[in-house]
């Protein structure tokens, strides 16, 4: 496909800027405020503390992470951009935090490929992550990958927008 | 499920049946490299064929799923009248619009009443109990101008496998008119779908080449793909996520069991066996790069066939075993590539723009079928060497080709745009014939096994 020019291209700009704002078609929208901003409920029982997720646990990171738990490719690419290393870097800094948690990354493509061939790209997508995250420090005896080329896709139409979304890698932590 | 095929082609049940099966007639000449060898389906079409209920000397109950003797009959009639009709090439009438015949005349047909039917070919046969709870049901074709016999047989069958002497009798038909090789007696592995797009349960599953007797072999709890049938039918070889990551399995169909074909710390998929059985291909992922690898079907040490750092992946033996086609996106894209089987002398055969994936070497050596990727998904073939690439299906994403073990008919999957429907299709090599198999639920990953042994 032809949009690898574009990649390279976000690529160079990235790196030195990597705060720039996300190329990437899903937009990493903020949490909905949901309930925790509403406490005027009706049941007046004795409020407990808002109890956030445990610390170190795959809730811990899911909230802590705020999407960046995903990265995202191109089509038929597994190249990390700027927007895939800044996510990397906040999954690497949550499990230097947490040196006893393992993850497994999963990769992922979108609908337009041939089965067998979207197996091995999805390999390649997650071990793309995991390759840049043991070289931000991350000990490769932690992180196992697992492909399931287009079999899980998050998004389920048939349009560029679904696309993107599908064509991404997830690290999950292992409680 | 029992295959073994209590199959006699027998001349001591049936002694009106004492002539030898004619040899079957030699298929048309190879396609030379870059000629295209499609069938002339134009003289076919207007070949009318009465096919009435086969009688039967004593209507007597069966174990059949048909019911008695006389049921058993007219169910034939039917199973050899859609055989023939569902692939574009002869007009076939059954025997719902036709009168039974005596059992005298299934060995002397009434040809004043046939010629003024205008019907060019006669199918005439008959079912017998032997007694021993197996049937005896024989087959005859005729020319109905010439009042001439053209070929017989019978055949042996238990109460269980009544449709598969239907389909010898559709094959034994379909090959003296047409030259070629038969098919309809096989069956066909491929995968159910169910489930929402973003969480499908995917089932192994087996059927008869007509969609009959139909079987679900895995419970749908570990995701399955990409199934193939050992040449003996006796395994069948997929991938399957059980206990959570993709490994090759080998099914065995007799004993219901299973096992993995390597232990292995890297995903293994895409499997494809040897013509012989005593192989099988596989794909390997180690650290993002895939290579194809084969092993022994009965278990060792694996050779991996490819090294380049691109994707290799797929793969289908020629005929003879010599050479494996195979996909590579080494090039940048996925295109298709020929080696020989102990992987040397790797040679990229596509080049027409646009991809090329899911190559599958024809029963006939002459063509390889393939997924091509331009825009959309279209099933197309193409020469061993590249040249004479032609598109059979306009889908909007039509994958994954198999062959009818004649190499006359390319079989695929479609999904449908946006719903992620999913269903089996079928093509004959002019392009113009296609139909959809029935299944019970949505399916994909289809593959055609070899005629019956």
């Amino acid at each position: 496909m032809l949009r690898s020019s574009r990649t390279f291209a976000l690529l160079l700009i990235g790196a030195s800027a990597l705060a720039a704002c996300s190329p990437k078609p899903p937009k990493m929208l903020p949490p909905d405020p949901g309930p925790a901003a509403a406490p005027t409920r009706s049941t007046t029982e004795t409020q407990p503390t808002v109890q956030g997720p445990a610390p170190g646990s795959q809730a811990d990171f899911a909230a802590t992470l705020m999407g960046r738990d995903t990265i995202y490719f191109d089509t038929d690419k597994y190249n990390v951009d700027s927007a895939d290393a800044a996510a990397l870097q906040v999954q690497a800094q949550w499990l230097m935090k947490y040196p006893s948690k393992r993850a497994t990354i999963e990769g992922h493509c979108d609908e337009r490929g041939t089965r067998d061939y979207n197996i091995a790209l999805g390999d390649r997508r997650a071990n793309a992550a995991k390759n840049y995250l043991v070289s931000l420090g991350i000990d490769a005896s932690r992180l196992t990958t697992v492909s399931y080329g287009k079999e899980r896709p998050v998004a389920t139409g048939s349009n560029e927008e679904a696309w993107a979304k599908n064509r991404r890698s997830v690290t999950i932590t292992i409680d | 499920m029992k295959y073994r095929w209590s199959l006699l082609f027998s001349l001591l049940a049936a002694p009106a049946l004492a002539q030898q099966l004619a040899p079957a007639p030699a298929p048309t000449a190879a396609a030379s490299e870059e000629a295209i060898d499609v069938t002339d389906d134009a003289a076919w079409q207007d070949l009318g064929i009465a096919i009435p209920t086969f009688p039967t000397n004593a209507d007597v109950p069966t174990q059949t799923s048909a019911g008695s003797t006389a049921a058993v009959g007219r169910a034939l009639a039917q199973v050899i009248t859609a055989d023939l009709q569902n692939n574009g090439l002869f007009k076939p009438t059954g025997p719902a619009s036709l009168p039974v015949p005596t059992i005298a005349q299934v060995t002397a047909p009434d040809f004043h009443t046939w010629q003024a039917k205008q019907a060019d070919m006669l199918v005439h046969g008959f079912v017998r109990d032997n007694g021993d709870g197996k049937l005896t049901i024989g087959c005859y074709l005729y020319d109905v101008a010439l009042g001439q016999q053209l070929l017989k047989n019978a055949w042996v069958v238990s109460p269980a496998e009544w449709r598969r002497a239907a389909h010898k009798c559709s094959d034994m038909v379909y090959s003296r008119l047409s030259g070629e090789s038969p098919f309809f007696d096989s069956r066909i592995a491929y995968i159910a779908e169910t489930g929402p797009k973003d969480h499908r349960m995917k089932r192994l599953a087996i059927m008869d080449s007509d969609g009959a007797n139909h079987k679900f072999i895995t419970t749908g709890q570990a995701l399955a793909l990409t199934p193939r049938h050992s040449p003996d039918y006796k395994r069948i070889v997929y991938l399957s996520y059980l206990n959570g990551n993709p490994r090759i399995y080998i099914y065995d169909t007799e004993l219901g069991t299973q096992k993995l074909v390597t232990q292995s710390k890297n995903p293994t998929f895409a499997p494809r066996w040897s013509p012989d059985g005593k192989w099988i291909l596989y794909s390997m992922a180690v650290g993002g790069n895939t290579d194809v690898y084969r092993v022994p079907a009965s278990g060792g040490e694996s050779q991996r066939l490819t090294d380049s750092p691109g994707i290799d992946v797929g793969g289908s033996y020629s005929p003879d075993g010599s050479k494996i086609v195979f996909e590579s996106d080494r090039s940048g894209s996925q295109q298709v590539y020929v080696m020989n089987a102990d992987g040397s002398d790797q040679k990229r055969i596509s080049f027409f723009g646009g991809r090329a994936a899911t190559p599958e070497w024809s029963p006939r050596s002459d063509q390889i079928a393939f997924t091509y990727i331009a825009g959309d998904f279209h099933i197309a073939v193409m020469s061993p060497a590249g040249g004479g690439m032609r598109e059979l299906t306009k889908g909007w994403q039509d994958e994954a080709p198999t062959w009818s073990p004649n190499g006359r008919i390319v079989q695929f999957f479609r999904t449908e745009k946006h719903s992620g429907h999913t269903g089996l299709w079928q093509v004959d090599l002019t392009g113009k014939n296609e139909r959809r198999l029935p299944t019970p639920v949505d399916a994909s990953d289809p593959a055609w096994g070899p005629v019956l042994p």
